[in-house]
């Protein structure tokens, strides 16, 4: 991701924490002790996993893209060889096009239950803290290969979705062998998750000051014009937070595809997350330079897609 | 659960819209967490009734567990041990590190800091993608493939940057008179670290210990990558195992496993709550 974003995310998510703490005071750091070595002594570890693992692999991954790489032999410089056949590459378009349907789909609707079901919750009311747990649950566990198996056995032939749709009287199908419908399956699998966003959601609600509902509501606004109104607009730069958050973690999603089509990406690659592909092209292929490629090109669209939310930040986010 | 949702009710002012609240709120927690009762009920019953719908099974199969738990030819007690070897020395690892960092950021002076602390936000949003394959090949190069330390070498570098986040957090937010009067003293950041910070800090030691457990118990990909035979295996390698070994085929010890390799984390939800909602809500971690 470029720097400019990076720092950028960096100062919202420092906007958000100011909202979330607003009794903590901003404070640069003392200066009771003088520039010295200590500081970069206690920062050594973090510095040379910053060079060892991070800044110098993304560079690496750069330069490999460039290469044919079998993991023996050494790299052989290709040119732009790998990005040409990326062009022509059938799988990687279908591994596009889950990817972008499994995040355009499952971050809004996670985004929105996560939102309805915060403010259903932000009351003082004792009770609900149970349902704040039992809705944040599912967003531990739902990345697990155990639950991943779960959701295959679920949305089986005889699972319990079907089970259910029998009370219906309608005979169901295997959700999960059936190419057109396996990706919504772990769609709804990323959907169950959204606790996590709710409990970010419901500590930025916290925030907003009550007296501006009393105030909302001795003007006659309904509950719904108190939200369009007074909650929504005050919450955005959560929402922002959330957002990118979200897109970030779901166009790198890996388990459940993996468990669910038992790592093929399949019925005919209609789970074949990006993450996934490069998985097989880079460990079940061993071709490293093409998996390389892959990797950055993936990066370039999670940083243009971050980048393009934050253009459009400054309409709909507001810094109050 | 019930008595608690009643008392909230009672005491309550508008008994009748909380109920309302009830009626909307208690139908979807059920479907929720519907699915997860089943896989425990249904992780108990006899081959024949498993994929019925209902929770409980008509009769207890606890043969299940023993079965599921000798399926393959390693048992799930090596699984379960490997993981918890390996979530205990991450853990170990990131308390060290996030701390040694967090401290440094939150409290000591050095050159490029802003600049490096800007880095180090930055990189808690980097996809994991982009560094994979150089980082392979750099353990692989090391031949550290087919062991642990491509697992836990990057905690002890502090590459879960989320916790160094965590740590300035709770550091700058200590009184700066405790610092000034342990400079005064002529403390060390040494013996500061170790007797002002990592002491009152500890609500984010916490935190960092609880997620990384959570995440490193939870992780698949990077498992998948570097352990590479079965006597190294860890509870989601084993199930992976169990699912190619059986084709999916044994219902109720599969089940059984799932269920036991889903305990530990639930487990600690629900002794840590606390911990990990603030860890959420503070960080922004993905649960």
């Amino acid at each position: 991701m470029g720097q400019a974003v990076m720092a950028r995310l960096g100062n919202r998510s420092a906007g958000v924490r100011r909202i979330f703490q607003p009794g903590r005071p901003s404070r640069t750091p003392t200066s009771s002790t003088p520039y010295g070595f200590s500081g970069l002594l206690f920062l050594s570890p973090w510095l040379l996993g910053l060079l060892l693992l991070t800044t110098g692999p993304v560079l690496a991954a750069l330069a490999l893209s460039f290469t044919r790489y079998d993991l023996f032999g050494s790299p052989e410089y290709v040119g732009l060889q790998n990005y040409r056949t990326m062009l022509g590459d059938a799988r990687l378009l279908s591994a596009l096009r889950v990817t972008v349907v499994y995040v355009f789909l499952s971050v809004p609707l996670n985004l929105v239950f996560a939102l309805a079901v915060a403010v259903a919750l932000n009351r003082r009311i004792g009770g609900l803290v149970w349902y704040r747990a039992l809705f944040y649950l599912p967003s531990l566990l739902g990345g697990s290969a155990a639950i991943a198996i779960l959701w295959r056995q679920v949305f089986g032939r005889d699972g319990l979705f079907n089970a259910a749709l029998a009370l219906f009287g309608v005979t169901g199908q295997s959700w999960i062998a059936n190419p057109g419908t396996s990706l919504y399956t772990l769609i709804l699998l990323h959907v169950w998750q959204f606790g996590s966003p709710m409990v970010i959601f419901l500590a930025g609600l916290k925030q907003v000051p009550r007296e501006l509902y009393e105030a909302a509501s001795l003007d006659g606004a309904t509950g719904l014009e108190q939200f369009r109104n007074v909650t929504l607009p005050l919450i955005t730069p959560v929402i922002l937070f959330n957002l990118v958050l979200q897109i970030i973690s779901s166009f790198q999603s890996f388990t459940p595809a993996y468990v669910v089509s038992g790592g093929t990406g399949g019925p005919v690659d209609s789970t074949l997350f990006y993450t996934l592909y490069i998985y097989q092209e880079g460990f079940e292929h061993f071709r490293m330079g093409y998996a390389s490629a892959l990797s950055w090109v993936l990066l370039l669209i999670i940083a243009v897609v971050t980048s393009l939310v934050f253009a459009t930040s400054k309409r709909w986010v507001h810094y109050s | 659960m019930i008595r608690a949702l009643d008392a909230g009710l009672a005491r309550g002012p508008h008994r009748r819209r909380i109920s309302r609240l009830h009626l909307l709120l208690l139908p979807m927690v059920v479907i929720m967490i519907y699915p997860l009762l089943w896989l425990v009920g249904s992780s108990l019953k006899p081959a024949d009734s498993v994929f019925s719908g209902s929770l409980l099974p008509r009769s207890f199969e606890w043969n299940n567990y023993s079965r599921g738990w000798n399926a393959v030819d390693l048992s799930f007690g090596k699984f379960f041990v490997n993981s918890i070897v390996l979530c205990t020395v991450a853990v170990i690892g990131n308390l060290i590190s996030c701390s040694m960092a967090g401290y440094a950021f939150g409290q000591l002076r050095f050159r490029f800091k802003k600049v490096l602390f800007a880095i180090m936000l930055g990189s808690i949003m980097l996809p994991s993608n982009a560094t994979l394959i150089p980082q392979y090949l750099l353990f692989n190069q090391l031949n550290w493939t087919g062991t642990i330390l491509p697992l836990v070498a990057p905690k002890f570098l502090a590459v879960d940057a989320f916790f160094i986040f965590l740590v300035v957090q709770f550091v700058r937010s200590l009184p700066a008179e405790l610092f000034e009067a342990a400079v005064m003293d002529g403390a060390s950041p040494l013996r500061i670290y170790w007797t002002i910070v990592l002491p009152l800090i500890k609500p984010a030691l916490v935190t960092t210990a609880i997620f990384t457990f959570i995440w490193v118990w939870n992780d698949f990909f990077t498992q998948l990558i570097y352990l590479t035979s079965p006597d190294q295996y860890t509870v989601p390698l084993g199930l992976r195992l169990f699912l190619d070994a059986t084709g999916g085929s044994q219902y109720g010890p599969m089940f059984a496993m799932a269920t036991l390799a889903l305990i530990p984390v639930t487990v600690v939800f629900v002794i840590f709550q606390r911990f990990i909602v603030e860890g959420v809500v503070t960080t922004g971690i993905k649960g």
